[in-house]
């Protein structure tokens, strides 16, 4: 007893296809029973060659069995075909048959194999299947990964619709659901080996996210516009679209006045150098979940951000008035970008810089109106350990540290004998107010 | 916060002269300006104190939950300037009662030297090697006159603490206009300064004023004396019998009595007191919490 692999549930569970892919129909069983019993032994599988001819009723024919909706294979599953949702699919409006795909079933000889071969989409579209091969997924698959995503898992099976048609899932605005349907699942991720299944609801929080929601969604955002599509590689692959090298230029792709800036300042012209882990985008805006960069949190967190390789200058920071304020979460003081900019920090040692001296009392003045030149001279970095750099302040930094020790060593010692002492008294019944 | 004030104009010594042995004398200590001085100074103290620790912990998760408590870093900073002005006309007016006192009442001389003066002496150094002899056993428990150097102590520290964390902290207030004045880098000093001095005077207050003055065993858990301005004729005579002769000497005992403390005023002084005992001791809590952590 044999059927055709017609797959109506691929879209709903994508891996079926490939768990399960031969199934028999008992509810037809009976009918192939007692009409080709013999037919069954060996069906060579025949290659499909592109667009051929119209046959009229191929597709009738099998769907003799497979229209019937409650058609289920053996296993259990369904087999059944929604035959309006073919129709009205791109492969159906180009009235393509059944066999065209699953071109190891010819409709004359039937039933046809239990087993069938999975469908092979190059044979139409080789140029998105050799993209494909060389990626992530791909790659995934061939190393025994069998949850990794292929044709069908992103595009569906008899329900494919182009993708302009909204209600495909590879439309723009439906991208992000499609992609999420794994990497939003943390079951599905813990088999790929991939460390998290909370992305979807990162970028949904993200502004891209956001954005993809707006009114604007259009020209706003999601999976494929950074990773690609067909070509998604590991970002540890230089070729992919988001490693460290590519990165700048991909979100420059969009963000033009951002990546020029960028690219003037320090940490751009180090990576022109060659200098990988000098930052990039992702290192102070994250990946998936980026921020409105006005909000507290990012203006504020980003802080850590610089301090990770500027470690002396966070320290710093973090003594003055503006590096605690931030720390409590509040930017309404100047974070590191405040002084020396963003994307086109530069060093102090640069006339160009914010923190130049040219540059550096209009600078303060952005936030301090009326500053003066000697305002200007106070130092933001002050560093109370290095003599050399600050010797007024490192002295008075020392003062403090030997007052505040003398007068907590005095009075401690003078107190835990003052305690000795009167519980002493107290336990003799002397009260230490009762006299002489 | 109280100066030699020689004799307060007080009411004569009242009735209470004692006809049962459970009677007790009371003496005036402070006047009603140095309590409301005094309470005003610990209110704005533990105001400063609460809203500005934030600051100098402020990667700990406490500081952050702290300052939104105080309405965020806009309203810690409002709590902070309105305790600050206020202190500093508390300071002022102080100074000011001072100098009304030294030339219009003529005491000067009674308000830089002698016993009732606040200015640290010979006998204060004396004092304390007594002190530590009796903490150790070497000798008996050491009589004290009208302010013993742990008060005098407290008092001058109010004064460098005035200047110190006062005069930063302006600095730091208005950065551009004594930016006008004084070069950059005394702006990184001042603020090195105010936080350090600050942690000082808190770590201070909030620990050995505590325990000098109300914790330790003989006053626990609190001395009112600076809420009801009287004294115990007991309590004098058992701290301070060198004030206590001294005014029986010079006559003043009889003009310092006083009647006994209220139930309102020593109610004020457990309450406003209690909560700034409270305050002080969860900020040190704090503190401490922040070093080892």
């Amino acid at each position: 007893m044999r059927a055709i692999c017609l797959q109506s549930t691929a879209v709903a569970n994508p891996r079926a296809l490939h768990g399960n892919p031969m199934i028999t129909v008992r509810s037809i069983a009976a009918i192939c029973a007692l009409v080709v019993p013999l037919l069954v032994s060996a069906a060579p599988a025949r290659l499909a060659t592109p667009a051929p001819a119209p046959v009229a009723g191929v597709n009738e024919t099998c769907l003799m069995c497979h229209a019937d909706k409650d058609a289920k294979s053996a296993a259990g599953k369904s087999i059944a075909v929604d035959t309006a949702k073919f129709t009205a699919s791109v492969h159906g409006e180009l009235k393509l048959k059944c066999t065209d795909c699953h071109a190891d079933v010819s409709a004359d000889k039937l039933p046809h194999p239990e087993k069938l071969k999975p469908v092979n989409c190059a044979t139409c579209h080789d140029k998105a299947v050799k993209e494909y091969a060389g990626t992530v997924h791909a790659i995934a698959r061939k190393g025994g990964n069998n949850v990794a995503a292929t044709c069908i898992d992103c595009h569906g099976t008899h329900d494919i619709k182009r993708p302009k048609d909204p209600t495909s899932p590879t439309h723009h605005l439906n991208l992000v659901a499609t992609c999420t349907k794994c990497h939003g699942s943390e079951a599905v991720m813990t088999k790929g080996k991939l460390p998290s299944g909370n992305i979807g609801s990162k970028f949904d929080d993200s502004i891209h996210g956001k954005a993809l929601k707006s009114a604007a969604a259009m020209s706003a955002p999601e999976c494929t516009d950074c990773h690609g599509a067909h070509s998604i590689h590991p970002k540890s692959d230089p070729q992919s679209k988001v490693s460290r090298a590519r990165i700048p230029e991909t979100c420059g792709s969009c963000h033009k006045p951002e990546r020029d800036a960028y690219m003037k300042g320090m940490h751009g012209k180090l990576r022109q150098d060659g200098v990988l882990a000098s930052p990039g985008c992702t290192d102070c805006h994250s990946a998936h979940g980026i921020q409105q960069h006005e909000t507290p949190k990012f203006q504020t967190e980003v802080i850590k951000e610089c301090g990770n390789c500027h470690t002396e200058y966070i320290s710093t920071y973090r003594d003055t008035f503006h590096g605690q304020v931030t720390a409590l979460g509040y930017a309404r003081m100047a974070t590191c970008a405040s002084c020396h900019g963003a994307h086109e920090v530069l060093p102090a040692s640069n006339p160009a810089s914010k923190v130049s001296k040219q540059n550096r009392l209009a600078t303060c003045q952005k936030c301090h109106a009326g500053a003066s030149a000697n305002f200007a001279s106070f130092d933001p970095h002050a560093n109370k350990h290095d003599k050399a750099r600050d010797p007024i302040y490192y002295y008075a930094a020392k003062f403090m540290e030997f007052l505040l020790f003398g007068v907590f060593a005095f009075f401690g010692i003078h107190t835990v004998f003052w305690l000795y002492r009167e519980v002493r008294e107290k336990l003799a019944g002397r009260n230490g107010k009762g006299g002489h | 916060m109280a100066i030699a004030t020689g004799n307060p104009a007080g009411t004569p010594a009242g009735g209470q002269t004692g006809s049962a042995s459970v009677m007790q004398r009371y003496y005036r200590r402070f006047t009603a300006l140095e309590r409301v001085m005094h309470a005003a100074l610990m209110l704005t103290f533990v105001g400063c104190a609460l809203s500005g620790l934030p600051l100098l912990y402020a990667d700990k998760p406490w500081a952050t939950t702290l300052a939104r408590i105080l309405g965020g870093f806009e309203g810690a900073g409002l709590i902070h300037r309105i305790c600050a002005f206020v202190m500093i006309v508390v300071f002022t007016t102080h100074v000011a009662t001072v100098f009304y006192k030294a030339i219009a009442g003529g005491r000067l001389m009674k308000i830089l030297w002698g016993p009732d003066s606040m200015v640290p002496q010979l006998q204060d150094g004396i004092d304390i090697w007594r002190n530590f002899m009796w903490f150790i056993g070497r000798g008996p428990q050491p009589q004290f006159d009208r302010w013993t150097y742990w008060e005098k102590f407290d008092y001058w520290a109010v004064f460098w603490g005035m200047f110190i964390i006062g005069g930063s902290g302006l600095l730091l207030w208005f950065p551009v206009f004594f930016s006008k004045l004084l070069p950059g880098w005394m702006f990184n000093i001042a603020a090195l300064v105010h936080g350090e001095e600050a942690l000082l005077a808190v770590g201070f207050i909030f620990t050995f004023h505590f325990f000098n003055g109300h914790v330790r065993p003989a006053k626990f858990p609190m001395d009112t004396v600076i809420f009801t301005g009287r004294i115990s004729e007991h309590e004098m005579k058992g701290e301070r019998a060198v004030q206590f002769e001294r005014f029986a000497r010079e006559g003043r005992l009889a003009v310092d009595e006083a009647p006994p403390p209220t139930a309102e005023s020593r109610w004020f002084g457990w309450v406003v007191g209690g909560t700034a005992l409270a305050l002080g001791i969860l900020a040190i809590v704090l503190i401490v919490y922040s070093i080892f952590s």
